[in-house]
């Protein structure tokens, strides 16, 4: 073996993220990669790891290398190399691949001056990135498994309980309900068994806090739902993990192993008598069975179909036993809070909305990816310095919060506060934590049709006002969208949706109407635009939308015309080119395939251009002749 | 024993405990409309049309789902629970024909008049097998909705008509999921469920097979519970009258009434108080019956053996030999077989005249299934 040379060659360890996203960017060969690159250059002090999810998935895959904390985004196998030899050899890190602030295009190397880590106040993620989640050591030695001790050697349930609901933690699944008070409700009912039940079926697409707290750091989860059950009495639990999530599914059953092995799970946990066994469920992946009653329901190994409550699954929930149902992320933050304290949890937040809260930001955003952010956060810091702004230079148009049923909110709510009740008041809501940012190139109509066709597909049918209120809803919208609307619609749309909202079983029901209340609320010109005028504003639904050469810019160099995949452009060589409206499908290519430099093709919405009948010589020499023609 | 109190519209109602509010509102004999409830299955709350206001409750809560407790405060109208449920109605009317359901004639409406609104005659609710006898066209005719502001789906659905006993016609279906509750819940079968999701739910057996293909018993206990005409026997006819008896086919003893027009059998309900089956019936039984007792090749009249062959004779004829063969025998030499398709009635008078007049105990019937 080589000996490295003094000094440069310290105890470094670089983590190559393993959350899904940057597997799916093959950071399992890189993680191999590395390994053998070390070995082969000897590098004894040098060690290899792996992490879950970082957050900035849009920069992956990505790998951090300790105690330097420098930061490498978008790493391949090729880079492998340099890095060893460079970096982990030489000590001297890669700039290339450092990451570039969008706006400035400097390069950061640093990890924590990054905007989109700084602005961040990590409680619920705090250890994904930094440890192993295959290793339960690492867990243990960032304080893991301490506040389970904690808890079984000093607190009793009722002394968790009031811990909790000092902290003022309410639950992240959706409904924001205090997690104190529920443990509570659970406690205090009758019953030989209870259950308890973590919920991680996050079905909202484009979430992934769950998954990444999962596959990051699956035992925070364990202690936080132990502790829970030891509060409500329950020696029985459920983790349920949508099937569509194999890593996490994978490295919670390791957990549970792991856990088991070290005392913390199973029969008379560390000397305290409790006892507590959990078992992981595989959902289908049904959104609706992220519903709590749902959920129990499909436990029970029937359809996944919500039930009315009362009664409550505190009272009755599994097999008819007193039943609490966490979200993964609820569970998450309770060992924060036993282990430093209530009164230092709920120092974070707002009044109502305690500590922080995770959103997976997505959208026409410059740095998409997963962030967890203090409460009482504005959206324009979210947006604007977390997120990077819109790119392209687009103007900012509209936040949609909370998943496929949060409401959208418009620029004069930038400055809103992030909390439930601050959301809820403006027609959005928390929800589980979606966060897409839409610009001025988004129609708000289709928005809200696309948010309810997920809906609709999605309603488990079980009752009226959401099987068949969403569905004529989406009729109307599609309607609209094709520029078939009528000027009753907007009434009918509000209407129904006020009736679908209140009159709805569940909780997919009761807001799958938000989207198009809220655009009716806030964009409803755009509504105005296509019903009245059969024009959409952000030139965005098909139907709508026409594509036109413009003869006084058209060079007749014939590109359009040999890419038209319909072959429904007629010209010649230097002869101005014409579409033939009644042919064209609108797929838009002969728009990005005009050079530049003529600009010739135009999309337009609500309005004809004049166009010549035939094609005709071209007269667009000269800049001076197009400037001329275009007054005309 | 009535153990607890509420207030409904302002009355004060007794109610017992375990009761839902709408059991309790139906004790007191105060209407709200249902169509997804019925009183021996689970609650299930789909059809929101029983949407009521209780205080200190968030929102419009389900009469059929919400447990009665002491002291709740009970309001079953106001205009948000009329909006709602009008809402709903609606919704509702959109997945099934609809037509006549406005129309102000439908009670006077014959099978043979002509419609003056061009209604479909598969459209028109006087040749629905459920006609009048409809829990849509009750509820419709209580909340009033008069004219639809959103456009029927008129797609045509999928018709099961491979059981040899009754038809599921979706295209009437309003997917209250009683049939299916009936199937897990009563019969314990569970061969048909509710299927996909959202607008394309329907009701289907395991991989959507024609229900004869499947493990269904044909016992019509999804029937009987469906409010439209959705699922309906394959002989219908109205009866004049009913008769009260109990099943001939086995040692169960399932009470029935009998649906009797001209002096023939009709149909078969089942006795809701019948103490050994409340209500519930199985396949013979309940579809069984009408076809032995009006078969053409059943015995009408006695018939005597002469010279090897069986020969028509008078009651008279057939008494007198009877009573000149048996007057040769006595006690146990005789035994005395009947038939477990007379009736019940008949068969007690049977075993009488065994013990009784004959002076035997060997008496025995052909049920023993
Ligand atoms: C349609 C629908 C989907 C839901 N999906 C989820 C989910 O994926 N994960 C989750 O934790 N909660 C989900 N919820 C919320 C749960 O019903 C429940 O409120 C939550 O799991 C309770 O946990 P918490 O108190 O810790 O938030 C969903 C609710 C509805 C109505
Ligand atoms: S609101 Fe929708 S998802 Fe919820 S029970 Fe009703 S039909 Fe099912
Ligand atoms: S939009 Fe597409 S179909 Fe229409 S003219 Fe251009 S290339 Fe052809
Ligand atoms: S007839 Fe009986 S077994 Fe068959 S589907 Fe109906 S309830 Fe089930
Ligand atoms: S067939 Fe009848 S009972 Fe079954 S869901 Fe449809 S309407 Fe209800
Ligand atoms: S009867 Fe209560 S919801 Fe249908």
């Amino acid at each position: 073996m080589t000996a490295a040379k003094p000094g440069s060659n310290h105890q470094r360890t670089i983590f190559i993220c393993q959350g899904t996203g940057c597997v799916s960017g093959k950071s399992f060969d890189i993680t191999a990669a590395l390994s053998r690159a070390a070995k082969e250059q000897g590098l004894a002090g040098v060690n290899v790891d792996f992490t879950g999810c970082h957050g900035f998935c849009e920069q992956g895959p990505v790998a951090i290398v300790e105690p330097d904390g420098i930061f490498y985004s978008q790493v391949t196998v090729a880079d492998v190399p340099e890095i060893v030899q460079s970096h982990l050899r030489d000590g001297k890190p890669v700039e290339r691949l450092f990451y570039k602030d969008p706006v400035t295009g400097e390069a950061i190397p640093h990890h924590r001056d990054i905007k989109f880590y700084s602005k961040q106040q990590r409680i619920i993620l705090r250890n994904i990135g930094r440890i192993n989640p295959e290793r339960v050591d690492d867990y243990i030695a960032m304080g893991g498994y301490e506040s389970l001790k904690k808890v079984l050697k000093e607190m009793t349930p009722g002394q968790v309980i009031a811990e909790i609901k000092r902290s003022g933690l309410r639950g992240r699944g959706g409904a924001g309900f205090p997690t104190g008070t529920k443990w509570e409700f659970c406690h205090n009912a009758a019953g030989d068994q209870k259950y308890m039940v973590c919920n991680a079926d996050e079905g909202d697409p484009g979430a992934f806090m769950d998954r990444s707290t999962m596959e990051g750091d699956p035992h925070t989860v364990l202690e936080g739902m132990t502790i829970a059950a030891y509060a409500i009495g329950a020696t029985e639990g459920y983790i349920y993990i949508r099937a569509e999530y194999p890593l996490a599914v994978k490295r919670v059953r390791l957990a549970l192993q792991q856990s088991e092995e070290k005392g913390f799970l199973g029969d008379n946990i560390l000397g305290s008598g409790f006892s507590l066994r959990i078992h992981v469920k595989e959902g289908a992946g049904a959104f609706v069975c992220g519903e709590e009653t749902a959920l129990l329901a499909s436990i029970e190994g029937k359809r996944g179909m919500p039930r009315s409550r009362p009664p409550f699954p505190a009272n009755s929930g599994l097999w008819g036993k007193p039943t609490t149902i966490n979200n993964v992320k609820s569970l998450a933050t309770v060992p924060v809070i036993i282990a430093r304290g209530a009164d230092w949890y709920a120092a974070t937040g707002t009044e109502k909305s305690k500590g922080t809260c995770v959103f997976a930001l997505t959208g026409k955003i410059a740095n998409s990816g997963l962030i967890e952010v203090p409460m009482g956060i504005k959206l324009r810091e979210i947006i604007y310095e977390i997120g990077g702004g819109i790119p392209g230079n687009k103007k900012f148009k509209a936040v949609q919060t909370g998943g496929p049923s949060g409401g959208c909110l418009p620029e004069s709510y930038l400055d809103q506060s992030v909390d439930y009740e601050s959301l809820a008041a403006a027609g959005s809501m928390m929800g589980s934590g979606g966060m897409v940012v839409m610009d001025e190139e988004t129609c708000m109509v289709d928005v809200a049709r696309f948010f309810l066709s997920f809906t609709q597909a999605e309603s488990c049918g079980k009752c009226v006002p959401c099987r068949v209120g969403t569905k004529q809803m989406l009729d109307i919208l599609e309607r609209i969208c094709r520029g078939e609307g009528k000027p009753e619609d907007m009434d009918i749309l509000q209407e129904l949706g006020q009736n679908v909202k209140v009159g709805s079983l569940c909780g997919l029901g009761q807001t799958a109407p938000n989207p198009v209340l809220t655009t009716l609320r806030y964009f409803r010109h755009e509504y105005e635009a296509h019903i009245n005028e059969k024009r959409c504003p952000a030139l965005s639904c098909t139907s709508l939308t026409s594509y036109f050469i413009l003869p006084d810019k058209c060079q007749g160099c014939g590109i359009c015309l040999r890419n038209c995949p319909v072959g429904c452009i007629a010209g010649d060589k230097r002869m101005v080119h014409i579409i033939d409206q009644e042919k064209c499908i609108k797929c838009g290519t002969c728009l990005d395939v005009c050079p530049e430099r003529f600009n010739a093709v135009l999309k337009v919405s609500g309005e004809t251009i004049e166009v010549p009948a035939a094609p005709v010589p071209v007269t667009a020499g000269k800049p001076a002749a197009a400037a001329a023609s275009q007054k005309e | 024993m009535s153990d607890i109190t509420l207030t409904i519209n302002g009355r004060e109602v007794k109610a017992n405990r375990g009761m839902t509010v709408l059991e309790a509102a139906q004790a007191a004999d105060i209407y709200i409309p249902t169509l997804c409830h019925y009183p021996d299955l689970e609650p299930y709350g789909g059809c929101r049309l029983c949407l009521v206001e209780i205080e200190k409750m968030r929102g419009l809560p389900t009469a059929c789902t919400t447990p009665a407790a002491d002291g709740m405060v009970v309001t079953t109208g106001s205009a948000a629970i009329d909006s709602v449920r009008h809402a709903s109605l609606e919704l509702i009317l959109t997945t099934h024909p609809c037509d006549c359901l406005e129309c102000h004639r439908r009670h006077r409406c014959g099978p043979y008049d002509v419609c003056l609104r061009h209604v479909a005659v598969t459209d028109r609710c006087v040749t629905c097998p459920a006609n009048e006898d409809c829990e849509l066209q009750q509820v419709v005719d209580y909340v009033g909705v008069h004219k639809l502001r959103i456009p029927r789906d008129t797609r045509p659905r999928e018709i099961d008509a491979s059981n040899p006993f009754f038809t599921i016609d979706r295209n009437r279906c309003i997917l209250c999921a009683r049939c299916v509750r009936a199937c897990q819940e009563i019969t314990c079968i569970g061969t048909i469920d509710m299927s996909y999701r959202g607008y394309a739910m329907k009701v289907s057996t395991f991989g959507d097979l024609p229900l004869i293909e499947t493990d269904c018993g044909s016992c019509g206990e999804c029937m009987v519970r469906c409010p439209v005409g959705a699922m309906f026997p394959k002989d219908i006819i109205r009866p004049e009258r009913e008769v009260r008896t109990v099943c001939t086919y086995c040692g169960v003893g399932c009470s029935m009434y009998l649906g009797v027009k001209d002096g023939k059998i009709t149909g078969v309900r089942g006795v809701r108080e019948g103490p050994v089956n409340h209500g519930r019936l199985c396949v013979k039984g309940r579809f069984g019956i009408a076809e032995f007792v009006n078969h053409p090749d059943r015995l009408t009249t006695p018939l005597i053996r002469k010279n090897g062959r069986f020969e028509e004779a008078s009651w008279e004829e057939a008494l007198d030999l009877v009573v000149a063969r048996l007057g040769k025998y006595r006690g146990d030499e005789v035994a005395v077989i009947s038939s477990a398709k007379s009736t019940n009635e008949d068969n007690y008078v049977m075993q009488k005249l065994a013990r009784a007049v004959l002076g035997t105990n060997n008496v025995d019937h052909c049920a023993r299934l």
